[in-house]
Formats: C-alpha cells, structure tokens, sequence
C-alpha cells in the first residue's frame, strides 16, 4: 500500500482511461468512465454482471475501441487497435478461459509468435531452455516439453501469466482468473501476482469473489449500469460497503420478500434412495414435498450439479432408486424424468437450456411436445395460447413470440426455460442456478417465482452459491461438500452463519463460499 | 396454411423462374409439353425427370444437414444399393424381393453412419467418409468388379416407366416429398429435429431421444440414396459400382443449401430443397440445350455456391443490416401449418 | 508419453507388421525394387498428402485436391503441345496458377467464415469444370525432357531405381516435415487446429495463415499435377478423380488428429506407404480385385479414426471440462 502510494505522486499510472464511453445499439455499454491502474498495486474491478466491466476490460487491452475518452500509457494517449498492440504496448491480459494451446508445448506457448530462430527454423533448445528459466521464477518446476493441456488448469494458468508478463511486463490484466481453481490453487496463484506487484507490475483483477478482493487488492472500483460507481482504497473499507456500491442498495431478499422458510410442507412428492454415482456423487437419500423448496448450499464442485444431474436422469446413477408414488424406478433418461413430470433448468443456459435460434414460443412448448411425443402435435392455436400464458404469468418481455430466444436478455432467457418447465404441469423442479448471470431485477423476479411456484404445491430443488437468496426461500437446506451430502439444516438452523459452517467442515468455519461466476 | 402463399415468394422461386426463363429464350421449345403413348414429353418434364434423383437425395440431406450433420455417403450408399437390387434380379430374385434388399441396404448404410455419429461421436463428414471411401469397394464386392445389366421390366419400370403421364422417378420424388413433408410438419418431428439441429444438449434434457432422431436422420439418408440408386440403375438397366451417384452427395448438399438450410443445423425446408435440386437440374439442361460443353456445369455450380457463400456469410449480413436495420427483428418466415 | 506419438507408433507397428505378413507370403516384396517403384507410383498422391497434412492439421479440410491435379495436367499438357513451351517453364507457370487459386480458396475460407469443405468443394468444380473446358480429350505429351525425366533414376543395389519423381516426393516430405515441425508457420499452423481463439488472441495471424496453408495445398497439387503429368506423361481433365479421399485417408491413417491440432508430416509419409502397400500386395496376388484397396483403405480409415477417439478422449481432459466445474 506505502509502495502504491508513494509510486503515485511520482509517476503517471501505467495504465489509465479518461471518460471512457462505448456504445453497443442503443445502450450505453459505458459511460464517462475513469479508471487507472498504478505501478506496484493491485487494483481490483468489481460490478455486477452488464456493469460494464468485460466491456472496459475490453477497451483497455484493445479488444474494443471506445466511443468516447482516451487510453493513456504512462501519461502518453495511446489508439489500440487490438490486443496484439496493447500488448506491445506492455499491457498483458489473461482470461478467464486459459486462451493457451492446451495441444501444444509448454515451451512453445511461452514462446508462440516470437521463437527465435536461425535460418528460418526454430531453435527448440534455446526455448526450453529459457521457458524453464521463465517458469522457475514463478515455482513451477514442470518439463516444458509436455503438452500444455496435460498440467492442471491451476498451472495453465501461471503460464498463461508468465506468457503475459514476458510479452507485456508493465500491465496485467487478470479476469476472473481463479473461477475454476480451488483454494490451494488460489493461495498459489496469489503469491504469484503478488510477487509481480512487489515487481512493480501494475495488476488489474477481475472477480466475483469478494473475498479474494480482500485479501489481495490495494483498491477497487465499481462500476454499475456502465457508470463509475467509485474507486476506494480497500483498507478500512467493509464488504458491506462494496456489495453496497455493487447492488445500489442494501439488498436482502430475505427482507424483501419475506416469509419463505416458515411455510408449511404438504404430503411427499419423491425419494431419491441412496442414489449415486462413483466418481460424481456419495449415494444420497432426499425426500422432496410437496410445496417445499429444498435449497442445496455448496461450494463450486462439490457435487450439487452432480447431484441434480443424477435426479433428472442426465447420467446415470450406478446405486440407489427413484420411489415415487409407490412405483420404484431408476431413471435412465431425462425423458424418463421428463414423463414421470419432473423439469430442470440446467446451470448453462447457454449451452444446456436454450434453442437460440428457434423462437420464444418453441421454446416454451418444446417440454410439453417432447412429453407428448412426436405424433401428437400441438397445433399453433394450442402453442399460442400455451406460450401467451406462460410468458404473461412469469412477465417474459419480448416483442412477439415468433422471434428467436437469442434476442432476449438473460433474465428472459431464464424465464423462457421456467415457463418451458411449468408448461408440462410439474410435480418436480430442480433449479441449478437459476438467477446466475442476470441482472439484478430479474433476480428478485425469479426468486419472487420460486416462492410463487412453492405456494403453487410444487416440490423444488434449488442449487445456489448465493446464500441470503437460499435462506430467503428454502424450507429445508442441504449442504454438498466434497461430492457428498453432508448436512440437512431446518428452521432455526437456516440462516448464512451455519449453512457457511456446514460447508466448510470444521477445517475453515470462518470460509464465505465460493460464488459462480 | 401460410407456407404456401409464402412459398412463391422465396428466392429461389425466383431463381427457378429464371433459369426457367433463359431456357426458353436459349430454346423456344422449352415449354412445350407433348403427349405420347400416355405419358408427358418435354424439356420441362426433362428436368424433373433427371433432377429426380438428386432431389430424392435431397430431402434424405435435408434432415441430416437440420441435425447439424452432413452424409458423404449418399452417393456410395446409391452405388451399393444399385448393386444389390442389379445382382439380386440377375441371380434370379424377384424384383420386389430385389428392392426389398437394395432399400434394407441403404437403410443399413444410413444406420452405420448415424451410430458412428451418435454413439461414436464422431464429427458427420468424418464418420459418412469412411463410407464414402469405402462404399464403392463394398458395391464392387456385390458385382464383382463389373457392371451388371439386367432386363427385370420391374425394374426398369421404376427407371425409365410413367405413372399417370409422368416419368416414373418424379412420380417417386413428388410422393417422397409430400409424404416426408406431411411426415415432418403434421406432426412434431420436424421441430424436434431442428431443436437437435441447434442444441443437442438441450434437447436431451427436455426428454427429446435425439440420438434416436440423429440415427434416424441418418438412416433416412441412406433410404433415399437407396432409392435413387434403384431408379438410376434401372435408368441405364444396370448398376456400375463404379460411376453410379458418383459426386451426386455433392450435388444434394448444394440443393439443400441452395434451398436455404444452414449447414449449422436448425430450420430446414424439404421442398425449398427439392426446388434447389430443381434449379440445378435446369440449368445442366439449359448449359446442354445452349450447345455449351457439358463440363461447364460444375464452373455454374462453383458459381452458385460461390454466390451462396458470400449472400450467406457474416459480412455480407453486416452489410445487409446496415442498410435494412429492419430485417433483423422481422418474424421468422417459417411457419408451422 | 506424448499423446499425438501414439496414433503414429500404431500406424508404424501396422506397416511393419502388415509388410512382414506380405513379405512371408510373397518374398519378392521384399526387394529395393518394389521399395523404389511404392515411391513412384504413389509421387504424386505423397505430395498431395503432405499439403493436406498441413491443411487437416489446421482443422480444415480440402476436397480441391484431385481436380487441382487434374487442371494441372491439363494446363501443362496445352502449355507444352498446343503453345510449346519448355515443360519446366510450363510446371511453374502450373504452379503459380495453382497457388492463386489456394490463395483464393484460403482467404474466402478466412473472411467468408464458411466451412472449408464447401469452399473447397466450389473450388473442386471450379478446376473440373476449368480443365474439361480447356479440353475434354486426353493430351498426351511427347517432349525430350519427359523422356529425359522418365530415364533418370539412381540405382539401388538390388537393382531398385529412385526415380525423379520418387525422389522429389521424399525431398517434399523432408521440408514439409521442417516447415511443420521447426517453423514458425509450422507453430502458427497446429495452434489453428488447437484452438482458433487462442491462436488469434496469442498473435497467430489467422487469416494470413489460413490462406497460406490453403496456397501451400494447391501449389502441393499443382506440383503432384506435374508429377502426374511426368507418370503418365499425359494431360486430362478426369485424371486423379478421387485424389483428395486418397489424400485424406493417408493423412488420418498417418495419425494426424482429423479435427486438427495433432499430428506428423512424417506419418503421412507411412500412411502413403500402407496405400501402396495395399495396392502392391493386391497386385502381386493377382486373384483380388483392385476393389479391395478401398475396402481396406476404408477399414483402416474407420480404425484410426476410432484409435485416436479413444486416445483423445480417453486420455484429454476436453477443453470444456478444463473450465467448468
């Protein structure tokens, strides 16, 4: 922190951008945005998601070129054209995603696009050579021969950093770089950047933990809606506070709707006894009710989505059997899950839930016409009027039901995949995730829906990280960890301070859980 | 029923009426149609004659290419499929017992194909070229390395016979189409293919069998490629394992594309594919009846799809988009009737 | 042990083994003449095959290859008979043609966004349809240099003859292997059939190098069109039909990943042999039909192509599992 400040008054920061603006459409992806990033801090970048932040990341490593504002390097205005300039430039990104070639060399992705070479053919010695010189730095003592995509990602991604650092060495970007590493991991990947900022290094970093911002930043700044919210020193700054610049408000849902754990729970819907699968879950044995949500708390891997995946026949369970209603069944398929009236909205939308290129009102039937099989057809008066009902009661926002799913927001997205649900009258629903990657009004909104759907007499299953919203509508809680069910919390025991202990075992009680990216 | 008020509004109606169009201006005669010995005489009835199996193979492409596939195999399959029922006659069988097999033939082809793309996993054009390659070696295996000529009358009935004044294979094309058109739009396999077609993930979890609707769309190839491999042997009274359908797998692609499916799977038309397989077939007449050399065909198709890529390609829908903003939030044209 | 070596340790255990099992049934296999002659007859499929070694191993495909042949033989037939020029002269203006048009190819490739095989397909009609209508007919070629080229060999003992055009596919394998595998394009080629993205996003020119790798194709067939020109010392249209499946089949069998990122110009080279391998041993048997090549070509494609499933998947965390939870 002495260190930052003192480099301040010295020098320009390495890297700022001055009233910086862009434009997508109609909407104002960024506006009159100010943000720095000085030799030898670590500078954090926080924002819900559409704040604007990928979009500013964008800009500063040349992805993107503003509408509005300047970059500045070291005091001197800069146009980057693309990322490969910003790099010379000195500003070093690294995402999220490991952008390595996993079928490639360790050696040579240190090195691709600059090898030396003599007569025109790469000298592999000396890149070896110098790629385990580069990495010993960092601690990695690895054969830089072998494949890069046969290493961890934890390691992949301190060669994706030291690739940076080599090719840039002033300015690194980091985002989101611990998403898919576990705490180990972390705790390695911090003393690495931050021997980088002892090296003078300006560091940018990206994340959606705010943990992780406490513990390694120097300064934040949050952006809202595309706007500068503030910059802030983190010393003597409280998580509160953040989430406050973050959110706007003081956000707790179980404030603002109230109400959820206290209701009453109706006969039992389905067992799920001793299912499981070797490798994936620990056999598990859940009862759901009717009007009941059971929410499942658990940290990123710990076998939630596993878990869900094996109630609805995604994969196969290897133990156990489905009771339901006195018939005993394994479910083999989601359309056997799909009959026997269960929905699930998987955690990847994207991937998993939406058919980006047919409509919203395909979208909505398509459950309900699987289920019905491909013979009975439902005719377009029947979809019509099937996608007009459900959109009107979960508010789906979109100009007509005949254009692409793809046009819509996230949120909508999102409650495209519930009304598909709801449209096949459920008895079941697992949510995995279900207000992930949405704005924050559509999340109220969805959890508004999940406590509506609850009073409806629906059984649910919830799979969250965030865990004020589980609290908020949970009857019962179950808590995943390490691929095995490992605590079942009811009434007084559903609050954020035992579920976080549950989930953390006795090893770290004091441990916030990880959220999703 | 809007689709087919809209249908004469699509390009490549007007594509067709076109082509059409220059025919007659090259060749006065184009349009007229006699009648002799029952059945119908013509240019027109010329096309659609020798447009019939590539149309035919067509519609098999049009449900693999909707599954975000793509089968090599077709002419191969055809060439096998040839050689069963050529062989079959020839020892003696009867033509329908001859048929029987040639069609089980393909369906067995279409089968391997869709198995190795579903429960292999392997990418289409990979999986149907192992057919492709080894298909005519297999076909040869059936006539034992030489063109077998047969005179079954039932099976040159279905090559070279007419039904109620039209040839034969159109006969078989027309029925084809409606049938699989009803097949796919009166009921609800034809959204659940283009849901496989744009997010098979998704459609597995909706409770959609998408392996079962992959293979099936595989196998339904290989059933058309069957079908217009009876109707080209029995065209020429035998099969040649050697130049039977050969490269027409690449002409059933370029109707299916022309007849506006994406190769990226999802919306896909069968009688906007067949109308493609129609547009082709007219212009190798008209490059015949103009007294070009007949070679000049595939620079035309090269044209076609050349002119396709670069109407269909992201800078070309930049360009669109800037000076139509409109276009980008209109309605999906296709409907379900 | 490096993944991407075992599909090419299995195709080297396959020729020996499949050689030796020749040799014991036909010792006459056994001889530097029957090496030499592999080498000749299969000139010009080995020179088309390294080019769409280059061309797989960037995730694409080019089903161009036959009919660049085919044009190509066309064009220096009419160069040398019907214009007289020198075949040398007439073998370059060949491949600078050749060249522009994968140049053409690769950059609609790289700026249409189009997948290759129907891109290539276009091209395949293109240089058919080119070359039925500079001529439909056979040219056959008579010229001193061809006769010249034709006598030209290097004696191995055991009376096996390098011939020029044998000789010219090993140098071709050698400095296809070098630009692969000791290049910076050879870099630039496998991290575009690693991962688009990130090549792009590391510094790999990708448009620059798609179309380089599609020039070096064409410019490879336009070489192998004049081999084959020198082979049969004639020029038509329908020549080398089907060269392109050939091709393919020779690279997977070589053990290059047919999804791209993966694989050796070296073991292209064996997977040409295995080819010829398979059409000698078909000839020097005499009771079986030359139809069995494809099936067996077939079954062997289907084989690698299982084989390096199961290594790569097996043995790979997918690069969506490396990300996701």
């Amino acid at each position: 922190m002495a260190q930052a400040q003192g480099a301040q008054a010295a020098a320009p920061p390495l890297l700022q951008a001055r009233q910086i603006g862009k434009i997508f459409g109609q909407h104002h992806a960024l506006d009159g945005v100010d943000f720095e990033a000085r030799a030898g801090e670590v500078h954090a970048l926080l924002g819900e998601n559409g704040a604007g932040k990928s979009t500013l990341i964008k800009i500063l490593t040349g992805a993107l070129q503003p509408d509005a504002g300047e970059v500045l390097v070291e005091g001197q205005p800069v146009h980057l054209r693309d990322p490969q300039q910003a790099q010379g430039l000195g500003i070093g990104t690294v995402y999220q995603e490991v952008n390595l070639l996993t079928n490639r060399s360790v050696a040579e992705n240190l090195f691709l696009g600059r090898q030396p070479t003599r007569f025109g053919l790469v000298r592999k010695g000396v890149i070896e050579r110098q790629a385990r010189q580069i990495l010993a730095a960092y601690g990695l003592e690895i054969d830089v021969r072998a494949e890069l995509g046969s290493y961890s990602v934890a390691i992949q991604q301190i060669v994706a950093i030291a690739r940076a650092v080599e090719l840039s060495g002033k300015v690194l970007v980091l985002d989101e770089p611990t998403a898919s590493l576990d705490r180990v991991e972390v705790d390695k990947l911090f003393d690495v950047v931050r021997a980088l900022k002892a090296r003078g290094l300006a560091i940018v970093f990206i994340t959606h933990f705010l943990d992780q911002v406490f513990a390694l930043a120097d300064r934040v700044t949050v952006l809202r809606n595309g706007r500068l919210v503030g910059t802030k020193t983190l010393a003597g700054l409280s998580q509160t506070e953040v989430v406050r610049m973050m959110l706007g408000k003081d956000l707790s849902f179980a404030h603002a709707i109230g109400g959820g754990p206290d209701a009453e729970t109706g006969p039992a819907v389905v067992t799920f006894d001793g299912i499981g699968r070797a490798g994936k879950v620990h056999p598990f044995t859940l009862t759901l009710h009717e009007g009941e949500v059971v929410g499942v708390a658990g940290l990123l891997g710990s076998g939630r989505t596993e878990m869900a995946r094996l109630m609805f026949g995604v994969d196969l369970a290897d133990s156990g059997m489905v009771r339901m209603g006195g018939r005993v069944f394994a479910l083999r398929s989601p359309a056997q899950a799909v009959a026997a009236g269960f929905g699930f909205c998987p955690e990847d939308r994207k991937l998993d839930g939406i058919f980006a290129d047919l409509s919203v009102r395909e979208n909505i039937i398509i459950a309900l016409q699987a289920r019905l099989g491909w013979f009975r057809m439902l005719t377009t008066e029947e979809q019509v009027d099937i996608a007009g009902r459900f959109a009107d009661a979960l508010d789906i926002r979109a100009a007509h039901h005949d254009m692409a799913v793809k046009l819509l927001s996230g949120g909508n997205q999102q409650k495209v995949i519930l009304a598909r649900w709801l449209a096949t009258d459920p008895r079941v629903l697992i949510l995995d995730e279900p207000t992930r990657g949405i704005d924050v009004g559509a999340h109220a909104e969805i959890v508004r829906t999940i406590n509506r759907l609850r009073e409806d007499g629906l059984a649910l299953l919830v799979i969250s990280s965030e865990l004020d919203e589980v609290v908020a509508y949970s009857n019962r809680i179950v808590v995943m960890r390490e691929r095995q069910m490992v605590a079942e919390l009811r009434g007084e025991q559903i609050d954020p301070a035992t579920i976080v202990q549950a989930i953390a075992g006795q090893a770290a009680p004091d441990q916030t859980p990880e959220e999703t990216p | 029923m809007t689709r087919l008020s809209g249908i004469f509004l699509r390009p490549q109606v007007a594509a067709l009426v076109a082509v059409l169009l220059m025919n007659w201006l090259l060749f006065p005669d184009f349009f007229d149609l006699t009648w002799r010995d029952g059945r119908l005489f013509g240019s027109l009835i010329d096309v659609l004659n020798r447009g019939a199996p590539v149309a035919i193979l067509a519609i098999g492409m049009t449900a693999v290419i909707a599954t975000k596939g793509v089968d090599l195999s077709v002419g191969a399959v055809m060439a096998i499929a040839a050689a069963v029922a050529a062989t079959l006659v020839v020892g003696g069988q009867p033509a329908i017992v001859a048929v029987t097999a040639a069609l089980a033939a393909g369906l067995l082809c279409g089968l391997w194909n869709g198995v190795l793309v579903t429960y292999l996993d392997m990418q289409p054009i990979v999986a149907t070229l192992v057919l492709m390659v080894a298909g005519r070696g297999l076909a040869q295996l059936i006539t034992e390395g030489s063109i077998v000529t047969f005179s079954d009358p039932v099976l040159i009935y279905i090559g070279t016979g007419a039904f109620l004044g039209l040839p034969m294979p159109v006969v078989i094309a027309l029925a084809l189409l409606l049938l699989t058109t009803l097949l796919v739009r009166r009921t609800a396999l034809g959204l659940m293919i283009e849901a496989v077609g744009v997010n098979k993930g998704a459609a597995r979890l909706v409770g959609i069998p998408a392996r079962l609707l992959l293979i099936g769309a595989y196998a339904f190839a290989g059933f058309c490629a069957a079908i217009a491999g009876i109707i080209v042997a029995g065209d020429i009274r035998g099969a040649d394992a050697n130049n039977a359908g050969l490269w027409l797998e690449l002409d059933a692609i370029l109707a299916v594309v022309i007849g506006g499916t994406s190769l990226l799977g999802g919306r896909f038309s069968i009688p906007l594919s067949v109308l493609g397989a129609v547009i082709i077939q007219a212009m190798n007449t008209g490059i015949l009846i103009s007294g070009l050399p007949p070679e000049f065909n595939l620079m035309v198709k090269a044209g076609i799809i050349i002119l396709i890529l670069i109407l269909q390609s992201p800078l070309a829908a930049e360009a669109f988009a800037r000076r139509m903003p409109k276009r980008k939030t209109a309605p999906r044209e296709r409907t379900m009737p | 042990m490096n993944r991407s070596l075992r599909p090419l340790l299995a195709t080297t255990i396959i020729f020996v083994l499949a050689y030796a099992l020749a040799v014991s049934q036909y010792p006459g296999l056994l001889s530097t003449r029957v090496l030499g002659n592999f080498l000749t007859d299969n000139a010009f499929l080995g020179i088309a095959a390294v080019g769409m070694t280059f061309v797989i191993l960037a995730g694409g495909i080019d089903l161009s290859v036959g009919a660049v042949i085919g044009f190509t033989t066309v064009l220096i037939a009419v160069l040398v008979m019907w214009a007289g020029l020198h075949p040398l002269a007439a073998f370059a203006v060949a491949l600078v043609v050749a060249a522009a048009f994968g140049a053409t190819m690769g950059a609609a490739i790289a700026y249409l966004q189009v997948p290759a095989f129907i891109v290539t397909l276009a091209g395949m009609f293109l240089a058919r349809g080119a070359a039925s209508v500079i001529s439909p007919d056979s040219i056959g070629i008579k010229h001193d240099f061809y006769t010249a080229v034709s006598q030209t060999y290097l004696l191995l003992p055991g009376g096996g003859r390098i011939t020029v055009i044998g000789g010219l596919m090993v140098a071709v394998f050698v400095l296809g292997a070098l630009l692969a595998h000791r290049t910076r394009f050879g870099s630039a080629v496998y991290a575009l059939g690693g991962n688009p993205t990130s090549a792009a996003l590391m510094g790999v020119p990708v448009p620059r190098t798609t179309i380089l790798i599609y020039t070096l194709s064409s410019t490879l067939a336009g070489l192998a069109g004049a081999v084959f020109s020198l082979y049969t010392k004639a020029g038509y249209s329908l020549s080398a039909v089907g060269v392109e499946l050939d091709a393919i089949a020779a690279v997977v069998i070589g053990g290059t990943l047919l999804t791209g990122g993966y694989g050796f110009i070296a073991g292209t080279f064996i997977g040409v042999l295995l080819q010829g391998l398979v059409q000698t041993y078909i000839v020097f048997d005499g009771s079986l039909s030359s139809w069995w090549t494809k099936i067996v070509i077939g079954g062997l494609l289907f084989m690698f192509i299982l084989l390096q499933r199961l290594i790569f998947s097996a043995s790979a965390p997918s690069r969506k599992a490396l990300w996701k939870a």
